[in-house]
């Protein structure tokens, strides 16, 4: 039953995005439509999974004063693995997410999740922690990606979804519809925690 | 003449018209997390530009001079962030041993600074946009300039913001997102800027 609430609890009660505030550059960055938030989500995904596994292997034989450096060696591994892929296979998506996977190195989830968790727990545990919280940080996106696309573009996933009367709010897709649907957001959030 | 023209635009370009933190959406971590006073918002936008100028000078060479010739571009990322983190350790020990002054200043920031994405993201910039050595170390000082441009000015607001009534659900993180979207507003206003 503990490997479920390791699995479920990155998508809800400790989300990475919402609850804790990490990773926020590319959540903004990316979320300007659906697809690239969905692209986003499955890289960051990916990686937090292998690094997880990875390192709860490889826990025993670190000594702890140069922990920090091995697990961005690992981690960078996996990200340098991720962007050759995706440019061989998807390289239109490749193109729009462009610098951030690269960046998904210094994405302070990953390190997050390879210090406070993979380093200290089993590879069973590890493997469903980074999955669910790859999986929160990948909600996040398509919900902060969501309400962008449909105030800003009136589209979902590139489909039309209001009638064509809707006069599109440029901004929201612009950047500075990021930082405010994600500041209202965050105050919901706060609002429910209450 | 052209040379510095050139260098002129790019300043506009780096520091307004694509700022790293409102248009590029790069070091927000720090941009929201050390936005709250405006001494130590200086001392972490001069470790910046310091660490930033560094980088770009040390990422550029090692990609021209290592990483091309061995044909080993691949190893760019693992390549950059380890030069990174060891420069930001390097100038630690640098500084702590020539300005100690300087050094407990800065002291709390200087690590936080491997994992503000902001540096790794001008290093890997200068090496896609093809900048040449010098206008690459530029690109990073303006870059860094940018980010502290408007740090020093989000702290400023948000120094103000402490005494404002607000909803108590919007202060914080929230309220901090929503002035910096204003900004980002605000900065928009420079893309009409072309040279």
């Amino acid at each position: 039953m503990s490997v479920i609430k390791e699995f479920t609890k990155g998508i809800v009660k400790e989300n990475p995005v919402f609850v804790m505030a990490l990773g926020l550059c590319p959540v903004l960055a990316v979320s300007s439509s659906v697809e690239n938030a969905i692209g986003m989500g499955a890289a960051a995904t990916f990686v937090l999974v292998f690094s997880n596994i990875f390192i709860s292997l490889i826990k025993g034989f670190i000594p702890r004063k140069i922990r920090i450096p091995s697990y961005i060696v690992v981690i960078a591994s996996f990200v340098t693995i991720v962007d050759m892929v995706m440019e061989a296979y998807v390289p239109a998506l490749h193109k729009n997410l462009g610098l951030f996977i690269p960046l998904i190195v210094v994405n302070c989830i990953i390190l997050g999740r390879a210090e406070a968790f993979a380093g200290k727990n089993n590879l069973i545990r590890s493997i469903f922690d980074g999955f669910g919280m790859g999986l929160g940080f990948t909600l996040a996106l398509i919900v902060i990606a969501s309400i962008r696309e449909i105030l800003g573009a009136g589209q979902f996933l590139g489909y039309n979804v209001l009638p064509a009367t809707f006069k599109p709010m440029l901004v929201a897709i612009l950047a500075p519809g990021a930082f405010l649907v994600m500041g209202l957001l965050m105050g919901l959030m706060n609002l429910k925690k209450k | 003449m052209e040379f510095l023209a050139k260098i002129f635009a790019m300043a506009i370009a780096a520091i307004f018209v694509q700022n790293f933190v409102l248009m590029r959406f790069l070091g927000l971590c720090p941009y929201i997390g050390v936005s709250k006073k405006l001494d130590s918002a200086l001392g972490m936008g001069m470790a910046v530009i310091f660490v930033m100028t560094m980088a770009s000078t040390f990422t550029w060479l090692i990609q021209t001079y290592l990483l091309v010739p061995l044909k080993i571009e691949f190893l760019q990322t693992i390549a950059f962030i380890l030069t990174i983190a060891s420069l930001v350790q390097l100038v630690e020990m640098i500084i702590q041993k020539t300005a100690p002054a300087l050094y407990k200043a800065l002291g709390v920031f200087l690590p936080l600074i491997t994992t503000n994405c902001a540096v790794l993201g001008v290093a890997i910039l200068n090496i896609n946009e093809e900048y040449t050595f010098i206008f690459a170390i530029l690109n990073g000082l303006f870059a860094g300039l940018g980010f502290t441009l408007v740090l020093i000015l989000m702290a400023g607001i948000r120094e103000r913001l402490e005494r404002a009534e607000l909803p108590r659900t919007m202060r914080g993180m929230p309220i901090a997102m929503i002035v910096a979207g204003c900004m980002a507003l605000a900065f928009l206003g420079f893309s009409g800027l072309k040279f």
